[in-house]
């Protein structure tokens, strides 16, 4: 009788023990995934923050020697190539991800969500090579048409399958509820089902603009980049990620420093928009 | 069960020999209801009267929901297939356009599901606006006029801008069917609508289905035996995918003539 309360003792004990190590373990893991991010923050912040002013925002690249300028001509370029991402990536990404939730139980729908799944695996810059070949060659000029188009194939699978995992997530008795009421079909699923999944689905786009507006690769061979102020979307045209890949590359110190504060705006923008997501979708009613 | 059966059920329901000669709203003859291969329902005959409410009681799994669902053709939206005849005021339904029939016959169901991303008040409004009216004068209207029918509007009239989810289970299930006969059918299906509610809220349920008969045509599906005895006229007992008794509901409960509907509500199995 003794030695069980003795064993019971030890395991309890045991027990205690190994807990307190299983819970250490995972906040150092919790830890470890957090400092990166610090890391980028502090490092784009001290850095960046330099040549952080109006200028950087209004002025256009100085020529090689001299000091100052901005990359104006560089963020409403990324702001143009992420549009036509957008333009070609959200549409599409919607569609395709409340056809495969609402109408995608058969074969077609297996195939298409299986090639999502692959498209989402592709090397950005094997997107960009296409592109070029589709695009580029045909048209005889880098364009950021050509950059945008690339931009929309990389988001088309981020947003295609968060819209198809968030419309699965709506109940069936909603559905139902809409059907029963006389309502079409396609009015079902547009007004209520999509209304009811929509802060999932738009965080699906934003995942999929954030992604597409930090690419580096499926620009270079597109859109190309251009020193020169451009908002035509047939010619080359900037980015702060190309500016960011020449600049930090570059010989010259003041050059590295924009890089940096290219860096830092980039993040910003991507911040803004997640901002502005947040509050186009609050909404008054729970979900 | 023979036709002449039905007829004295329902004779004995209403106590009027008058309306026999009335048509039925629903008819269902020789009706079979499958998922797949599998039969969910056997050669159901059964005749529901206008302004009526009959009641389908029956163990789980017996085909009352399939029934009740095959009436607005919500059966084949998930995938069940019919035989025989099913019948709206003599149209066959599966000859109508879904979407009509459905703007027809109004369903409630088990659980209460208002809209989450609506308010009170478009909840109510939405199967009129969606479907194609946009008259926006009478919308007000037509929300207070419904919420006054489903015995909701004192409690919901100082917060229609509210949503549809911030309010009680049993305020809900009367949202849902403001929301229902806001688009005016004829017929309303309940299927159990108070099996997820407290007494009291299905006590006021059971009300309004009382106030409601006065202008629909109401088909109810009940686990509740003794709901069945309150509120209905004639009571269906299904049991394994066959109708066994269909007779006006205080010869159900007083007199039964099958043994097998008299164990049932008795409680002796089921």
């Amino acid at each position: 009788m003794e030695k069980r309360v003795e064993l019971n003792t030890f395991s309890f004990f045991r027990r205690k023990i190994v807990n307190a190590v299983m819970l250490s373990l995972s906040l150092l893991a919790a830890i470890i995934t957090i400092i990166p991010l610090i890391l980028i923050f502090y490092y784009t912040i001290s850095k960046g923050i330099t040549y952080l002013n109006l200028d950087f925002f209004i002025h256009m690249p100085k020529p090689v020697g001299e000091s100052g300028g901005g990359m104006a001509n560089a963020i409403v370029g990324t702001l143009i190539l992420i549009g036509i991402g957008g333009a070609i990536g959200i549409p599409v990404g919607i569609l395709t991800g409340t056809y495969l939730s609402e109408f995608g139980n058969n074969k077609f729908g297996f195939m298409v969500r299986f090639l999502t799944d692959v498209l989402s695996g592709i090397p950005s810059i094997v997107v960009g090579v296409v592109a070029y070949t589709m695009v580029v060659i045909p048209m005889r000029h880098f364009s950021a048409l050509a950059g945008g188009i690339a931009l929309g194939i990389l988001m088309i699978p981020t947003i295609t399958r968060t819209t198809e995992e968030m419309i699965r997530l709506v109940p069936q008795s909603y559905r139902e509820a809409g059907l029963a009421l006389g309502i079409q079909k396609w009015k079902t699923t547009l007004l209520i089902v999509l209304r009811t999944a929509w802060k999932g689905i738009a965080t699906g786009i934003l995942l999929g603009l954030s992604r597409a507006a930090g690419e580096t690769a499926p620009l270079l061979f597109t859109a190309l980049g251009n020193r020169f102020w451009s908002t035509k979307i047939f010619q080359p045209m900037a980015s702060l990620t190309v500016y960011i890949y020449d600049y930090a590359k570059a010989p010259f110190e003041d050059w590295n420093k924009q890089a940096w504060t290219a860096a830092l705006v980039l993040i910003l923008i991507i911040s803004f928009f997640s901002l502005m997501f947040r509050i186009i979708t609050r909404s008054k009613y729970k979900v | 069960m023979s036709n002449e059966e039905i007829k004295s059920a329902v004779i004995a329901s209403t106590g009027t020999a008058g309306i026999v000669q009335q048509s039925p709203k629903i008819s269902a003859k020789d009706f079979c209801a499958y998922f797949g291969k599998f039969k969910a329902l056997n050669n159901i005959n059964i005749d529901v009267p206008e302004k009526k409410v009959v009641a389908i009681i029956g163990p789980s799994g017996c085909g009352k929901s399939t029934f009740l669902r095959s009436i607005n053709r919500m059966h084949e939206v998930v995938g069940g297939t019919i035989t025989g005849s099913l019948t709206l005021d003599g149209e066959e339904i599966m000859k109508s356009d879904a979407v009509m029939i459905r703007r027809k016959i109004g369903m409630v169901f088990q659980k209460p599901n208002p809209f989450p991303t609506m308010s009170i008040f478009n909840n109510v409004i939405a199967g009129y606006k969606l479907n194609g009216h946009h008259n926006k004068k009478n919308l007000a209207e037509i929300v207070e006029k419904s919420l006054r029918q489903a015995a909701l509007w004192d409690e919901v009239k100082d917060k229609l801008n509210k949503s549809g989810a911030d309010i009680s289970g049993g305020q809900q299930q009367r949202l849902c069917i403001a929301r229902t006969i806001a688009i005016n059918p004829e017929v309303i299906l309940m299927d159990e609508p108070a099996s997820a509610l407290d007494p009291i809220s299905t006590a006021k349920i059971e009300e309004l289905i009382f106030e409601l008969k006065k202008d629909y045509t109401i088909v109810i599906v009940t686990h509740n035996t003794q709901q069945a005895a309150r509120v209905s006229d004639s009571t269906a007992f299904f049991y394994m995918g066959e109708l066994i008794e269909y007779s006006g509901t205080k010869k159900m409960f007083t007199s039964p003539e099958k043994k097998q509907t008299e164990d049932y509500i008795t409680g002796r199995f089921g």
